[in-house]
């Protein structure tokens, strides 16, 4: 493959980035190699209650959208597919086939292809336990019923990774935990420590009586555990769980949460692209049948009004 | 030569009214159809239903076109037609909304037909051909859902056709037959799909139009219970009655376009209407190994599914308890063979509550449900048709009766817990005595006098 099929046209990406984009694929591919070794069971459904975080509204923003399509395409795409998607719909989010040739497809697909990933789903499963799901509709599925929306458990689980060496990938996610995925992008988002504060009752026993307590425990930005118990006087709130990110590298991590505002916001688009065309037609829509509904009534009322 | 019968047309239509009754049928039910002149808001939604019924079957042929019946492609034909089909994502949002408003329509126009007493003598085989309409309405919504292939319809359908499995000594069988399989497979989606485009379909088209036949054969209703026929002028019209075209047809436009704002607001801007007509969980294709931490049926089932649900083996003793108290009530108030046999009948339905399995109940419970729905017309024993000149305390059971209703699709939607079971509960049982009871309590309190002809306000 040549180095300069690679080069993004579209792109902001500097060849500082390009190589580093080039080394991810690289680390990745070993990561799927390594996971192809320890045979890891995943779990399978997304658990827990953590609190999801609002993902910004990019998708009206154009270049926001072409950059998540850059970051869809580059990482996510190894693992995952998006089997809904051809490359030539990006059109609509404004890049024209040439850019799409040259800075999106890497191993010979064409404009027209779907937009499949490079893992099997045997493989899939023998690495990370369970397949990596099919992407295209992921920002639709993980809504809740009157509830957050997919976008922002998307943006909530690309942002809440941490490194924690009990797990068989050395990550562990808040919004996801015992996710298959290990975080894929953590260099782009660089080292980080979490700190969960329990804030929990103590029972009485012999030596104490019954009182609150704070347990901090942090997770370095190696994965190792650390753990600091105090005892609190006059607490008089409720039982608690705080989840607490430390960035070592404050600038890397705020490009990366910009990076992810933009990757949710084309995974968005993704999981249904005509969705700004559809609420455009509708404002007509919702017009025309307005406008019809006066003369309808008029109507109405011009017969009726014979009716004593 | 064959004689030609004699027509009071000429030219074209001549020829056609002699050959065709085209003139005498557009007459008979529409310009010469003569309906009660005070209809009221709740009348828009019987020609809503045709409009909606014809809007499926359009919007279900242009999706047939390009969908595949395959478990391995069903759910990639879908996202297909949505993304590359031009206008595709349109007639499947008008397909998807358009079966729950399709609801949303029919339980309103079930309501008036409720507090109308539009079910009593002479419409009885109305109110029944509706139930029929009502029931291949949820078989054909039931049967279509599989169709997307997503984790809801996989699963929905695994849960419901496991229901059967319920039904003692043949259930098990009963269940793969009608699977086809042991499991929800490429045969079950074939056979849903054949169900789905073809079978209940044709069913649903007699149905609506014996509906509509009898319906013109009695006349219809009105808010006032009040029988048009009664007072006529000297042509033989009624005097309360006005020809339904052009009066309700320019009337039904208006309600047309009302409904529509509401749809294609709906399609435009919330299509999936906050995942309660498209459900989050079906943007996933089906995982037999992935089992989803909740199965809701879509909304329109879930005062059923409640029912369902709430018949555990506990609540059967409460269910024998009632069949004991009402054949102890029964033996009392019946005479001759009738004080034998229903006794002993629900003394029988007493014991095998408690001997079979509550999962049969439960299917009983919610099949039984609306099968109930069938008997209105012989329960209600009111002298009086319209809500209007019910006693104030009947108009509170109605009012009970539709809250209830709604609590109970309300806790269809949300995961089973200790209190959201005991009210599903009471809520069954408030649904069952409301019917059950309609005998004994729709003959109590004092009626209202009821008017010689309609009220009617010139607009």
């Amino acid at each position: 493959m040549e180095r300069s099929s690679r080069s993004l046209t579209v792109s902001r990406f500097t060849h500082i980035e390009l190589n580093f984009i080039y080394g991810m694929t690289m680390i990745k591919k070993l990561l799927c190699a390594l996971a192809l070794v320890i045979t890891c069971t995943g779990a399978n459904a997304a658990g827990g209650n953590f609190p999801l975080e609002r993902a910004p509204d990019r998708i009206n923003d154009l270049a926001s959208l072409q950059n998540g399509a850059k970051l869809f395409v580059n990482y996510c795409l190894n693992c995952h597919s998006a089997s809904a998607m051809r490359y030539n719909k990006l059109k609509d989010i404004g890049l024209t086939d040439q850019q799409i040739r040259e800075s999106l497809l890497f191993t010979g697909e064409k404009v027209g292809d779907l937009m499949m990933g490079t893992t099997s789903v045997k493989d899939g499963k023998t690495w990370f336990g369970a397949a990596p799901p099919d992407l295209s509709l992921m920002a639709r599925a993980k809504s809740i019923n009157a509830g957050p929306t997919g976008s922002d458990y998307i943006y909530t689980y690309m942002r809440t990774f941490y490194r924690d060496t009990s797990k068989i990938t050395g990550w562990d996610n808040l919004a996801f935990p015992s996710a298959g995925m290990p975080h894929v992008l953590w260099e782009r988002q660089g080292p980080r420590e979490m700190t969960v504060i329990t804030t929990q009752k103590t029972a009485a026993n012999t030596d104490k009586p019954a009182g609150w307590e704070r347990i901090s425990t942090t997770y370095d930005s190696a994965g190792y555990v650390s753990n600091k118990v105090e005892t609190l006087a006059n607490y008089t709130g409720k039982p608690k769980v705080e989840h607490k990110f430390k960035s070592l590298d404050p600038q890397r991590a705020a490009a990366y949460d910009r990076d992810m505002a933009d990757l949710t916001g084309f995974m968005t688009w993704m999981s249904e692209p005509i969705q700004q065309k559809r609420k455009q037609i509708g404002v007509w829509v919702l017009l025309f049948l307005g406008i019809f509904f006066v003369i309808a009534w008029r109507l109405n009322a011009s017969f009726w009004k014979h009716v004593k | 030569m064959a004689d030609e019968k004699s027509v009071e047309t000429t030219g074209l239509l001549g020829w056609i009214d002699r050959r065709f009754p085209l003139t005498s049928t557009y007459k008979a039910h529409l310009s010469e159809y003569y309906a009660p002149k005070n209809f009221n808001f709740w009348y828009f939604f019987g020609s809503l239903a045709l409009l909606v019924l014809v809007l499926q079957i359009v919007t279900g042929i242009f999706l047939v076109m390009h969908y595949k019946p395959d478990a391995q492609y069903a759910f990639q034909s879908v996202e297909y037609i949505m993304r590359e089909v031009p206008g595709g994502w349109f007639i499947r949002y008008m397909h998807s909304t358009g079966a729950s408003m399709f609801f949303v329509v029919v339980y309103l126009h079930m309501t008036r037909a409720l507090i109308y007493g539009s079910y009593r003598k002479p419409r009885e085989l109305v109110w029944i051909f509706g139930v029929g309409i009502f029931l291949c309405l949820m078989a054909e919504a039931f049967f279509g859902y599989l169709l997307p292939w997503g984790q809801m319809s996989f699963w929905g359908a695994q849960v419901i056709v496991n229901l059967f499995s319920a039904i003692p000594f043949i259930g098990p069988e009963l269940s793969i037959w009608i699977r086809g399989d042991y499991v929800v497979s490429d045969a079950t989606l074939n056979r849903f799909f054949a169900f789905h485009v073809i079978a209940i379909p044709l069913v649903l088209l007699g149905l609506v139009a014996a509906h509509v036949i009898a319906l013109h054969e009695v006349g219809s209703n009105n808010p006032d219970g009040v029988d048009i026929k009664a007072k006529k002028d000297k042509h033989g019209r009624p005097l309360d009655g006005i020809p339904f075209h052009p009066f309700y047809t320019v009337h039904d436009i208006l309600g047309v376009t009302g409904f529509f704002i509401i749809f294609m607001a709906i399609i435009f801007f919330a299509p999936e209407m906050g995942g309660y007509f498209l459900e989050f969980n079906n943007f996933l294709p089906a995982d037999p190994l992935k089992t989803p931490l909740h199965i809701a049926p879509v909304w329109y089932f879930t005062p059923f599914y409640s029912m369902l649900r709430a018949t555990t083996d506990d609540f059967t003793w409460v269910l024998a308890g009632a069949s004991v108290l009402a054949a102890i009530v029964m033996f009392f108030k019946t005479k001759g063979l009738a004080k034998l046999i229903v006794p002993v009948v629900l003394i029988v339905v007493a014991v095998l509550l408690r001997t079979i399995d509550a999962k049969f109940w439960g299917v009983v419970a919610m099949g039984g449900s609306v099968v109930l729905l069938f008997f209105l017309p012989w329960l209600d024993y009111s002298p009086v048709k319209s809500i209007r000149y019910r006693p104030d305390w009947h108009k509170v059971l109605y009012g009970i009766f539709f809250v209830n209703f709604i609590v109970l699709g309300y806790l269809g939607t949300q995961a089973p817990t200790d209190i959201f079971n005991l009210m599903s509960q009471i809520g069954t049982l408030i649904y069952l005595a409301f019917f059950l009871l309609m005998p004994v309590w729709s003959r109590l309190g004092t009626f209202k006098p009821v008017p010689d002809r309609v009220t009617f306000h010139a607009h």
